[in-house]
């Protein structure tokens, strides 16, 4: 049994051209031989033509020449690719993708592969990596805070847009 | 809607080369597409104006920046939204859906101020208007683009920055909310019509 609602959608994405081919010989077939179907599609169809003959509402008639009035006082202002340093981005980036390649490096040495508890190659050139020679400058330690911190500021932001969206959605 | 021979980006490329009067054919090709958008959120017509008039000097100042990726209609609908919202937080006035109680006030408003046989005589158009003005943001919205600045629905989706499913659903409920309005508020003319 078809709901209202779902005869309605159906409905209007034939009106809208969006429904498949398939699906439009399916509808065209129902709103022939079916009275509901027929029903619905004409005050749907009305509602489409209402909507689409409706046309924009105009401001006063003096408002291109107030809105060419008032540009006259403002300049362009230069395109912001202009005035952002592609290289300052870039650097940024880098020393990101340094950051996390070395952690996982370094996260990668520190795991035993072989069950037999036995070291591999590899972990063991990373064992003879002193780690501690990299990490235990003051300034690399605040770049990293600075990181985490960025990285929940990030994660926030998603967060709280993720959420606005199914508030919309709702 | 063309008032020059030249497409969007021609009279970009002019305006950005210094001829400053080139604007004046966008603004005009643009101005009924602005001025509806922005009062399908503010509601009122001299606001509405303003914020029109405000998308136009903003979208004038950074047009540099406006790369023609997307459609010039599409950056300018968001440059609408974002000085609407920035308009009435300043304002402070509730941007959200009216509450029923607030629809019935227009109705009511509507009703009284015009009289049963003015509203008979009402044209299609204004009732259509009438209804969208009634209907929260959101829906108005989306019924705005789609059928009166005539984007596609992907075009719809991508101006309001969401899945092309998620527009189709959305514009689905808001000519449902619409159809609704219509037949409490308009039930009479609605009749006249057919």
């Amino acid at each position: 049994m078809q709901t209202q609602q779902n005869i309605e959608e159906r409905l209007w994405s034939f009106i809208d051209g969006t429904a498949t081919a398939a699906e439009k010989t399916v509808i065209e077939k129902l709103i022939g031989s079916d009275a509901a179907w027929k029903m619905k599609y004409h005050e749907l169809l009305e509602v489409n033509e209402m909507l689409r003959s409706s046309e924009l509402d105009e401001p006063s008639l003096r408002f291109t020449k107030n809105v060419m009035e008032e540009i006259a006082k403002f300049h362009i202002a230069p395109a912001a690719k202009s005035y952002i340093n592609k290289k300052i981005i870039w650097g940024i980036g880098f020393f990101f993708i340094a950051m996390l390649v070395g952690f996982l490096i370094y996260g990668f040495g520190q795991m035993v592969f072989e069950p037999s508890g036995q070291e591999s190659e590899i972990s063991k050139t990373v064992s003879k990596v002193d780690f501690s020679k990299f990490f235990n400058n003051t300034w690399v330690n605040g770049l990293m805070l600075v990181n985490v911190v960025l990285g929940l500021f990030l994660l926030d932001n998603y967060l709280s847009n993720k959420r606005k969206h199914y508030r919309k959605e709702a | 809607m063309m008032s020059t021979g030249l497409n969007d980006n021609e009279l970009i490329s002019r305006v950005l080369s210094g001829d400053q009067q080139s604007y004046a054919g966008l603004v005009s090709r643009y101005q009924n597409y602005v001025f509806t958008i922005a009062l399908r959120m503010v509601k009122n017509r001299e606001d509405a104006e303003e914020v029109a008039q405000d998308a136009f000097i903003k979208a004038y100042r950074y047009l540099a920046d406006f790369k023609g990726a997307s459609k010039f209609s599409t950056w300018l609908y968001t440059i609408v939204n974002n000085t609407a919202i920035s308009f009435l937080r300043k304002k402070k006035v509730e941007i959200h859906s009216l509450d029923n109680e607030k629809v019935f006030e227009v109705a009511d408003s509507k009703d009284s101020g015009m009289g049963a046989n003015l509203i008979e005589q009402k044209s299609k158009l204004s009732m259509v208007n009438d209804a969208i003005a009634m209907l929260n943001p959101d829906d108005a919205q989306i019924i705005t683009l789609f059928y009166k600045a005539e984007q596609s629905l992907e075009e719809t989706a991508q101006i309001l920055g969401i899945e092309v499913n998620a527009a189709k659903v959305r514009l689905y409920r808001a000519r449902t909310r619409l159809k609704e309005k219509m037949e409490t508020y308009f039930a009479e003319e609605v009749k006249n019509l057919n």
